[in-house]
């Protein structure tokens, strides 16, 4: 599977949660397949969806679903020791792991080679670390959110991207009814 | 006046409960106040983009936020600053150890110091420079105002205003 049919298959997952949604094509897909006011796009700023998922996790007690990307990941490696030493059980870092920069070409990252994410998040000291296939993606997940407990979920799929429109919401529209659902 | 006491009072009052911080030896006394008191949630960012990621989900989950951070950051954080902070219009209120200046031992600091108030400028991030202890009088109405108009405000405070490098 690639990433966007892993994003339609969990779609009705997500759609009861607060999902921080990694720039570029990630979230052209989620928008397109499900928009939802608790949906919050990145539009730009590479690497930092699993560090504002960290920070509204930690303000407030919804759930907080981050869908990261493996190459963001590894721009922003020093968030993981900080969600592992800021335990905040609302809070699921899911990692889609295609092995690829999918926004700029699907060049290939670290990742797809030597370097095991999952690895490297239970060396940061991050618990409930799971390494799943993309098809059991949605069974991990709800899993992971019934748990009521801290997850960082690295979901292994193939390489590609669905053809989406980019977003073309302002910025500030997306915050302000992300802001809305937040507090809702 | 303790000035660390004077900061971490004026963030209270504002209301400023979620804090990250990337250390600075001249910041090391109000992180050490910042630690003391309950009211105010202090996370460590490993990196000063990270941290205003944190701040940006705090501040969305209803917390306001602050960081505190070197002037150093600013050469780290430009593109955060323009696409996340500002193109979203989230407040920041950035407290900022302005390194390279007046009695700086270290020669390196310099060489960002010259480039700090022309790069905020560039960014049209207002710009506040704390020199003599007196101008903490300021930072409650700093604060106030970045929650006014929701933008990142710099708030650089050299070593004339923490007292030197234990010189004096």
């Amino acid at each position: 599977m690639i990433r966007s049919e892993i994003l339609k298959d969990i779609a009705p997952i997500l759609r009861d949660q607060l999902v921080v949604c990694n720039i570029g094509i990630p979230s052209q897909e989620l928008h397109s397949i499900d928009d939802q006011p608790s949906n919050f796009y990145m539009l730009g700023t590479m690497g930092l969806a699993s560090s504002i998922g960290l920070g509204l996790a930690l303000a407030q007690p919804k759930t907080v679903v981050v869908i990261d990307g493996d190459g963001s990941v590894l721009t922003n490696l020093g968030t993981l020791p900080t969600i592992a030493n800021n335990v905040a059980d609302n809070y699921i870092l899911m990692i889609i792991d295609n092995g690829s920069y999918g926004s700029t070409g699907d060049q290939p990252t670290y990742a797809g080679k030597k370097t095991s994410l999952a690895a490297v998040a239970q060396a940061c000291g991050c618990e409930n670390v799971v390494e799943c296939q993309d098809v059991d993606t949605g069974e991990v997940l709800q899993a992971a959110i019934d748990s009521g407990q801290m997850h960082v979920i690295v979901v292994k799929c193939d390489s590609g991207n669905a053809k989406m429109p980019v977003i073309t919401m302002d910025p500030v529209v997306i915050r302000d009814r992300f802001m809305k659902a937040v507090a809702s | 006046m303790n000035i660390d006491k004077k900061i971490a009072d004026d963030l209270v009052a504002n209301d400023i409960s979620f804090v990250t911080t990337v250390p600075c030896k001249q910041l090391a006394g109000v992180i050490d106040e910042i630690d003391t008191r309950d009211d105010i949630f202090h996370i460590p960012s490993n990196k000063e983009d990270e941290g205003m990621g944190l701040c940006a989900g705090a501040w969305m989950g209803g917390k306001r936020p602050a960081i505190i951070m070197q002037n150093t950051a600013i050469g780290v954080t430009i593109n955060t600053l323009a696409t996340l902070i500002q193109y979203y219009r989230m407040p920041l209120p950035m407290l900022i150890s302005y390194r390279g200046e007046l009695r700086e031992p270290v020669a390196c600091q310099v060489e960002m110091a010259v480039h700090t108030k022309a790069l905020l400028a560039q960014m049209n991030i207002p710009t506040y420079h704390f020199h003599k202890q007196s101008d903490v009088e300021e930072l409650d109405m700093i604060l106030k105002y970045t929650f006014m108009c929701n933008k990142p405000v710099a708030i650089l405070t050299d070593a004339n205003f923490w007292g030197g490098y234990g010189d004096q």
